[in-house]
Parts: C-alpha cells; sequence; structure tokens
C-alpha cells in the first residue's frame, strides 16, 4: 500500500500526538464527571434516596463514558506502542491499583440496588467513592510524574527497564510533586462531577453538590498555579537534539539531555499559552456559576477549564511524551515513538470514519436522557433503575 | 520447572482471560437472544415477549458488567505485563485492539445504557433498534479481539525493521482477512451463542420443572433450541475449519493435538483415544480411526501432515536458520545506518526465523555463542505439552457434539411434539448449564497453549515477551486479582441465582391492555371471544 503517503510520516505523528490529547481530554470530560460523582457519593447524598438519584444522574451513561478510557488505552498501543510499553509496565502497581478501582466501580453501579440490604449498598457507595476518587487522584499523580520524568530505560533492543524494589518504585512516583499533581486531578473532577449534579439533580444533592464544587474549583485552580509555579522555580525541564525528519521510530537514535525548565516552551511558542488561560478562565467561570446555580453554561465552563489543564500539559511537554531520569537518551517523544507510517495512516482512516459516528450517537443518547433524575423516578422505577 | 517472573506473568494473564471469558460468551449469545426476543415482540405486540425480553435482558446486564469490567484487565495487561510484546508487535497488534474500541465497544456500552433505562424514553422500535446495536457492538467487539489474536496464531501482512526492532505492519488487509482470524471468529461467537442457548435452555427448564412461568419458559425454549442448534452445528464446522487452517499455519499444535509424533503416510489416522508421553515420544494405547485426521488436516488423500519429531528437526533448522539474521541484526543496531547492505540483505534473507535464534535466550545471553546442545534443547521447547492439549482437545469436540445432540432434541419436541418435555430432558437441560463454559475454556486452552513456547507464533517467545517486573510486584497483583475476582464471581452467581428465583415480572397493565384490543379485535372479526381465546401469553 502505498496510499500512506498521501500524508507526511511526521504529520502523522504530530496528528496522533494531538488525538492522543483528545482521547484523555474526551476521557475526563465524559467519564471525569461519573469519577466525580463518585467520589461525592458520601457527601452529597445521605439517605438512600438521595444517593439513588445520584447514581443514576450517571447511571445510564458511565458505561459509555469508560469506553473513552478503554479506547485511550487502545489508542496508545496502536499509536505509541514504546509509550504503551513503558508507562503501563512502569507504573505496574499504581495501574493495579487503578485496575481494580475501575473494575469495582461498574459492579457496584450495577449491583448496589439489586439488594434491598443497607449494608449491602453502603459497601458498594464506598466501592463506588474509591472508584471515583482512586483513578482521579492516581492519574494526576501519573501525570505529575511524567512531568518529573520516570526512572526508566531501554536496553539496545528496546526493552524497557526499571531498576529497583517494587516498594520502592510504588512509593517513588508519590513525590510531593507528583501528589500536587494528583489533588489538581482530583479537585477538577469533583467540581466537574458538582457541576453535572447541580445539572441532573435537584434539592439538597444539588445544593450540597455545588458547595463543595465551589471549594473544589478554588483548590483546582490553585493547585494549578502552585504547579506551574514550581515548574517554573524548582523542576528541570528536557531538550531533545536533532532528530531526522520522518526517522525511524527508535528512541534511541536521538539525544536528549535535562536542563532548563519545561516553561521555556511559553518562549518558544507564546500561543501555547491559551492553555492555561482557558484552564483558570473555565474554573473561574465555573466556580462563578456553581455560586448562581446556572446549570448547562456551568457544566460547558467546566469542561472548558479541564481542556485547558490537560492541553497546558501535552503542549508543556512538546515533543516529549514520556521523559527519561535514568537515562535521558531513552526519553519517547513524539519523534521517535510512534508505530511505521503505514499503521499511523490507517488507524486514521478508521477513526476519521469512527469519531464522527461516536461523537452523533453519543449525542443522542444524552439528548434522550436529557432532563433531571428525581426522587420520585427513583421510587417509582425502583426495580428497574440503579 | 522453577516458578520466575515468565511463569507468573502467564499464570496472571491465563487466570484473566479465562476469568474474562467466564462472562463474554453468555454476553455474545444472550444479545443476540434478547435482540431476537424483543424482535417477537414489536412485531406481534404481545406483552409475553416485552416480559422475556426484560427478564433475560436482567440476567444478560448482570453477566455483562462482569465481562465489561474484567475487560478492562485484558486492555491494558499487555503493557503491564508483557510489554517487550507490546513494543515488539504493538504496530500490528494494537491496531484491530484500538478498532475494536472505535467500532464496537462504543457501540454496545454507549447503547447498553439505553437499553435498560430507555424503556419509558423510546419508541418501541427505537428501543428494538437500541438492543441490536448492543447485540451487533458485542459481536463485532468479538471480531476484533479475534483478529488480534488470529494475528498471534498466524502472524500475516508484517515484517521486522531491524531499525526500529519491531515487527510492522505491510498488509492491513492481510491481517484483517487472516484465515485463522476468520475462523476463529465464527468458532468463537457460535459457541457464544451454544452457551446462552443452552443457559435460556436450562433456566427455562427449571421454571417447567418447578411449574412456574411457563408461558416464559416454552417459548424461551423454543428460541433456545432453535439458535442453539444453528449456533452448535457452526461451532463444529467452524472448529473444522480452525483444524484444517491450523494444518499449514500451526502444524506443532495440530500435532501436539493429535498427540502424532511421527510422520504418518497419508492420509494419517485420527486417535480417538490414547495416552500421549512426552518423554517416550509415542502415544499409548492408541485407538486410531483411519483416514481421518488427514481429511480434517488436509482435505485431501494424499497430503502428508507432519509429526511432532521431524517438526523437531525443523525448528532445529530454522534456529541455525535464525542466528545468521540474529547476526546480521546485532552488526545493524551497532552500526545503524553506515551498516554495509550486504548486511541488510542477509538479515533480510533469514529475517523470517529471527524468532527462532531467540529462543535460545533463555540458555545463553547471545544465542550466537550457543552449543549444538543448547540448541537442540531449544528445538525440542518448540513442543508445547502434549499430553493436555490431547485431553483438552477431546474433551472439548465431545461437549461440542453433545450440544447438537440436546439441542436437536429439544428443537424437535418444540417444534414438532407440541412443546412437551420428559421430565428427565428437563433434567438434563439443567443440569448442562455449566458445559458450555468447560468447552469454551478448553478451547482457549488448546488455542493459547497450543501456540506455546511463542506469544506469537514463530515470532517471538513467550519467555522474551514478559515485563521485567519483580516478582514482588506479580505476587502482589496476581493475590489481588484472585481474591478480586473470586468476591466478584461469588457476588455475581448468587444475584444470578437471586434473579432467576425471583423470576419475570409481570407487566399488569400492559396485559390488560392488550388483552382488551386483542378481544375487539377477535369480535370485529366475528369471532366468539369466549371460545378458546388466546391469551396474551400464548
Amino acid at each position: 500500500m502505498i496510499l500512506h503517503e498521501l500524508i507526511d510520516y511526521d504529520i502523522l505523528r504530530v496528528i496522533w500526538w494531538a488525538l492522543l490529547g483528545v482521547l484523555l481530554i474526551g476521557f475526563a470530560l465524559t467519564d471525569g464527571f461519573d469519577m466525580g460523582v463518585g467520589a461525592l457519593l458520601p457527601f452529597v447524598a445521605r439517605t438512600d434516596v438521595e444517593r439513588r438519584v445520584a447514581i443514576n444522574t450517571v447511571g445510564p451513561v458511565w458505561e459509555g463514558n469508560q469506553v473513552w478510557f478503554i479506547l485511550g488505552g487502545g489508542a496508545i498501543f496502536a499509536a505509541w506502542p514504546p509509550l504503551y510499553a513503558v508507562s503501563f509496565s512502569g507504573f505496574y502497581l499504581a495501574m493495579f491499583v487503578i485496575l481494580a478501582a475501575l473494575i469495582v466501580r461498574p459492579v457496584a453501579f450495577k449491583y448496589r440496588s439489586k439488594r434491598e440490604d443497607a449494608t449491602w449498598r453502603s459497601r458498594w457507595d464506598w466501592a463506588l467513592f474509591a472508584g471515583g476518587a482512586v483513578p482521579a487522584l492516581l492519574f494526576g499523580v501519573a501525570v505529575g510524574n511524567v512531568l518529573l520524568g520516570v526512572p526508566f530505560y531501554l536496553t539496545d533492543s528496546l526493552m524497557p527497564m526499571y531498576p529497583g524494589n517494587f516498594a520502592a518504585k510504588f512509593l517513588g512516583l508519590l513525590r510531593p510533586f507528583a501528589l500536587l499533581a494528583g489533588v489538581v486531578s482530583l479537585a477538577m473532577l469533583l467540581m466537574h462531577g458538582a457541576a453535572w449534579l447541580s445539572l441532573k439533580a435537584e434539592g439538597d444533592v444539588a445544593r450540597r453538590a455545588r458547595s463543595i464544587g465551589i471549594v473544589a474549583g478554588l483548590v483546582a485552580a490553585a493547585g494549578y498555579a502552585l504547579a506551574g509555579l514550581w515548574l517554573a522555580l524548582g523542576i528541570d525541564g528536557f531538550v531533545l537534539g536533532d532528530v531526522a525528519a520522518g526517522g525511524a521510530s527508535n528512541p534511541l537514535f536521538s539525544e536528549v539531555t535535562r536542563e532548563g525548565s519545561w516553561l521555556s516552551a511559553y518562549a518558544d511558542r507564546p500561543w501555547i499559552a491559551i492553555a492555561p488561560a482557558m484552564a483558570f478562565l473555565g474554573i473561574a467561570m465555573a466556580v462563578l456559576g456553581l455560586r448562581s446555580g446556572r446549570e448547562v453554561s456551568t457544566l460547558l465552563w467546566s469542561k472548558l477549564g479541564i481542556t485547558g489543564i490537560i492541553a497546558s500539559v501535552g503542549l508543556t511537554m512538546f515533543p516529549f511524551i514520556l521523559p527519561s531520569t535514568l537515562d535521558p537518551t531513552s526519553s519517547l517523544t513524539v519523534w521517535d515513538a510512534s508505530s511505521s507510517h503505514q499503521t499511523l495512516f490507517i488507524m486514521l482512516v478508521v477513526t476519521a470514519i469512527f469519531m464522527p459516528l461516536i461523537l452523533i450517537y453519543t449525542a443522542w443518547v444524552y439528548k434522550v436522557l436529557w432532563g433531571k433524575v428525581t426522587e420520585a423516578d427513583v421510587t417509582e422505577n425502583s426495580d428497574t433503575v440503579y | 520447572m522453577e516458578i520466575g517472573l515468565v511463569e507468573l506473568s502467564r499464570l496472571q494473564f491465563a487466570l484473566t482471560a479465562m476469568y474474562h471469558f467466564l462472562f463474554v460468551p453468555l454476553t455474545l449469545g444472550l444479545s443476540i437472544l434478547v435482540a431476537i426476543m424483543e424482535t417477537v415482540y414489536v412485531m406481534t405486540n404481545r406483552p409475553i415477549w416485552r416480559q422475556m425480553t426484560k427478564f433475560w435482558g436482567t440476567l444478560f446486564g448482570i453477566n455483562f458488567v462482569l465481562g465489561v469490567a474484567t475487560g478492562i484487565t485484558m486492555e491494558f495487561q499487555f503493557g503491564m505485563n508483557w510489554s517487550y510484546y507490546s513494543h515488539y508487535v504493538g504496530d500490528v497488534f494494537g491496531a484491530p485492539l484500538a478498532i475494536e474500541g472505535l467500532m464496537a465497544f462504543f457501540l454496545e456500552a454507549t447503547f447498553v445504557g439505553l437499553f435498560f433505562f430507555g424503556w419509558d424514553k423510546l419508541s418501541k422500535v427505537q428501543h428494538l433498534v437500541v438492543a441490536w446495536l448492543v447485540a451487533i457492538g458485542s459481536n463485532f467487539s468479538a471480531l476484533w479481539i479475534l483478529i488480534a489474536n488470529g494475528w498471534m496464531q498466524n502472524p500475516v501482512g508484517a515484517e521486522f525493521n531491524p531499525d526500529t526492532m519491531r515487527m510492522e505492519m505491510t498488509s492491513f488487509f492481510e491481517v484483517l482477512f487472516n484465515e485463522v482470524a476468520q475462523a476463529k471468529f465464527v468458532h468463537t461467537v457460535s459457541a457464544g451463542y451454544v452457551t446462552a442457548s443452552v443457559f435460556v435452555l436450562g433456566v427455562s427448564a427449571l421454571y417447567l420443572l418447578q411449574d412456574r412461568h411457563r408461558d416464559l419458559a416454552r417459548r424461551s425454549i423454543a428460541v433456545a433450541s432453535a439458535f442453539g442448534l444453528a449456533a452448535a452445528l457452526s461451532v463444529v464446522v467452524l472448529g473444522d475449519e480452525s483444524g484444517y487452517s491450523a494444518s499449514h499455519t500451526q502444524k506443532m499444535k495440530l500435532a501436539a493435538m493429535e498427540g502424532m509424533w511421527e510422520t504418518h503416510h497419508a492420509p494419517a489416522p485420527f486417535t480417538a483415544i490414547g495416552f500421549p508421553d512426552k518423554e517416550a515420544r509415542e502415544t499409548h494405547y492408541a485407538v486410531e480411526i483411519p483416514w481421518v485426521m488427514g481429511l480434517i488436516g488436509t482435505r485431501s488423500l494424499t497430503q502428508e501432515i507432519p509429526g511432532i519429531n521431524d517438526l523437531v528437526a525443523e525448528s532445529e533448522d530454522r534456529i541455525r536458520d535464525g542466528l545468521i539474521a540474529y547476526d546480521a541484526l546485532m552488526t545493524i543496531r551497532d552500526q545503524r545506518d553506515a551498516t554495509p547492505q550486504s548486511v541488510r540483505d542477509t538479515f533480510e534473507a533469514h529475517s523470517d526465523n529471527l524468532g527462532y535464534a531467540m529462543l535460545l535466550m533463555p540458555y545463553v545471553d547471545d544465542p550466537r555463542e550457543a552449543t549444538d546442545e543448547q540448541i537442540a534443547m531449544a528445538a525440542d521447547d518448540t513442543v508445547p505439552g502434549v499430553a493436555p492439549l490431547f485431553w483438552a482437545f477431546r474433551i472439548m469436540v465431545a461437549l461440542g457434539f453433545s450440544f447438537i445432540a440436546v439441542m436437536a432434541y429439544f428443537f424437535w419436541r418444540a417444534s414438532f411434539r407440541q412443546m412437551q418435555f420428559p421430565r428427565w430432558s428437563l433434567y438434563l437441560a439443567v443440569a448442562i448449564i455449566p458445559t458450555p463454559w468447560i468447552a469454551a475454556e478448553l478451547g482457549w486452552f488448546v488455542a493459547e497453549f497450543g501456540r506455546q513456547p511463542w506469544t506469537v507464533d514463530g515470532v517471538l517467545p513467550t519467555a522474551m515477551s514478559a515485563s521485567h517486573l519483580s516478582i514482588a510486584d506479580l505476587l502482589i497483583s496476581l493475590a489481588g486479582f484472585v481474591i478480586f475476582y473470586t468476591v466478584l464471581f461469588v457476588i455475581e452467581v448468587r444475584l444470578m441465582v437471586k434473579y432467576i428465583r425471583k423470576g419475570p415480572v409481570q407487566d399488569v397493565e400492559e396485559t390488560e391492555a392488550w388483552q382488551a384490543r386483542h378481544e375487539r379485535r377477535l369480535k370485529s372479526s366475528g369471532v366468539d371471544p369466549d371460545a378458546g381465546v388466546a391469551t396474551p401469553a400464548e
């Protein structure tokens, strides 16, 4: 097949780098509010009916939302195999904890209200809480670690290696900056979940969600600003040497040094400042919206804020995807960690066909489900809803 | 055998994959059965069919969610535990996995919520479309997963790129239309349809034995036995197709399944029963049926099927040839762009056997320094465990044929004997509920264990594929999965039992409305409604 020559290899790589961002943002915007609602559950809903209202606001959609995560994994595998190989094995135990949380969450949604027993339900409520809060925190910790650099290296045969024992590796992820990133991530998804509940629920649930959401939004903004300051003052960036245009995807072919600051990207490409601007604007407007009780616009502003935060990480690091502290040369970048020219092209064609379809039918499903979930909805359909 | 990192990684993968496949077959089949029932409901407007759709739909939901939850592990486990594999073949293997998400999983997961929550929000036809989209999505999922797995069995459409040290796709269409993948897909989804049919049949039989929900049970048996019969036939036919493709793509797996040590002159006999002995390299007390193996494997009377001993000798040749490729690859790796063209040509000429040279890795750090003895040992390693394969295959096949018999019997009673089922047959139907799962798990065992010592047949040895984690990492995650999955399994089964005991929810209002409409219709067509009216249940 020669069709793939139609699009330059390096352009395809940039497109797939952007698509990676789109998938992560899609995950955060959709499954993000599911996780946020889960993490808010014990605090915004006290009685069983209230809890069921909160759960049923996401009941029909969490399953589709979660596919953004699965698809993210699949797309990283297909388009960035070295990233898939290095990151998931490097963060092994952290990934295991995330998987456990994400496995228990679907089951909790489905099984919680299948029995009347109060103990049964309360256990599943805690599972929903953990299934929301733990991944929300750990995804942020992972991003923080990526910015700090990860202690791995590649052998000559490109086998990923991570020296050190398991406990040191797992605890090593919990560095102060990474924890800060985790707090930002958790706070922004709490704000997002609150914005969702404010739209889909009524009465006490919505009111409590709004007051927690305001605090969460402020924490997210402050933490994000602090993280920016920390990056400016205390964390080294990485610099990529010369790379051959359209070169082979072998990370060892390019030289990387550790110097300067990540934030020098803003001097080289000033336009990327739009991302942090979006982040602050979105959060500020979402917080104001939560205060004044606006519903649809608040959710949209919250989405803008989250988009800004995630996009700013990618744009700041470009072209780095996963820098290595142990052997900077092993660092994965946009230019040397992708799939082959042909695979990237085929996957782009498939994505161009199916992504619009997905967006259309997902929008239709949300339209069908439009409207608030009330306590009456839950009590009258007690057998069929969650 | 010393339990090392690779063995633990394999154990974890096997456990999580086989656990995942406890839920998948029922999802595949039940999604379609439920959609068929709803189709009948929309066409006839009879409330009983809506009741059936909702009842089986509830059980589908309880099962579906665990299939989804355990599938998450599958999607990430390659990267977590098989990082060299992921690097080595991600360019080819990752594509079908990603397409599965885009094309199939998004569809089923987005609409499954609407299936359960949309009864009052959608029109009948809209809801029916949603049910079919869930069923189609699930089945398309299986297609892409099996394209990925089929490539591990028969790696077509890809070649090794020495600059990136990995396999890269050369033809997407060859990967897509891989004959192994196509045969496996139909074989696997049919097995799922059989599983769901046996499940529906068994639960319905239980109701008949208890004299409950007779209307729902009899109709469910009618649907399940017809669908199950077609599926059971398809499983066996496509299983045969898999055997045929294995005869030219995975000769060693086929020979091991048959316990066939020596190449037999064509047409080879089929060993119905015997006791394969890997030490002595023979199958004791073999009961052979002449010609059958040759016919299944080659569909001819003249082609030979090579035996294990000849295949080991062939492996040894391929290891030696692969060493030439390996040597050239080391030069390319060190000299990069400065590599002389002649070395690159040498590599190209021998690269098909590169994977065989890597079989030496467990014995020696640099395969080029391997002794003759080590080469012989590595060649021996290409023989998978013969006896387990031999038996697993035979039990699976026997179960496969017995499903045809059971389904045919119930189909006959349902179609031509006024749905009268003798009690012994109902007891039988209840008793065999677990058997399709056993057959399905054995099928995966044959497919995956039979592929050893490779993760990708002839390309990448399993021993090279695993992540360099610590044993402690593996022990923690393995213990975690075992405890976690056991708890979930117990909860799932108990919920299933609870909902089967509870039975369908009678939809009184709709049934009465239907009855009124039905009587009006009968009156207007001049029939006396009191004289032997069909009740909505019939």
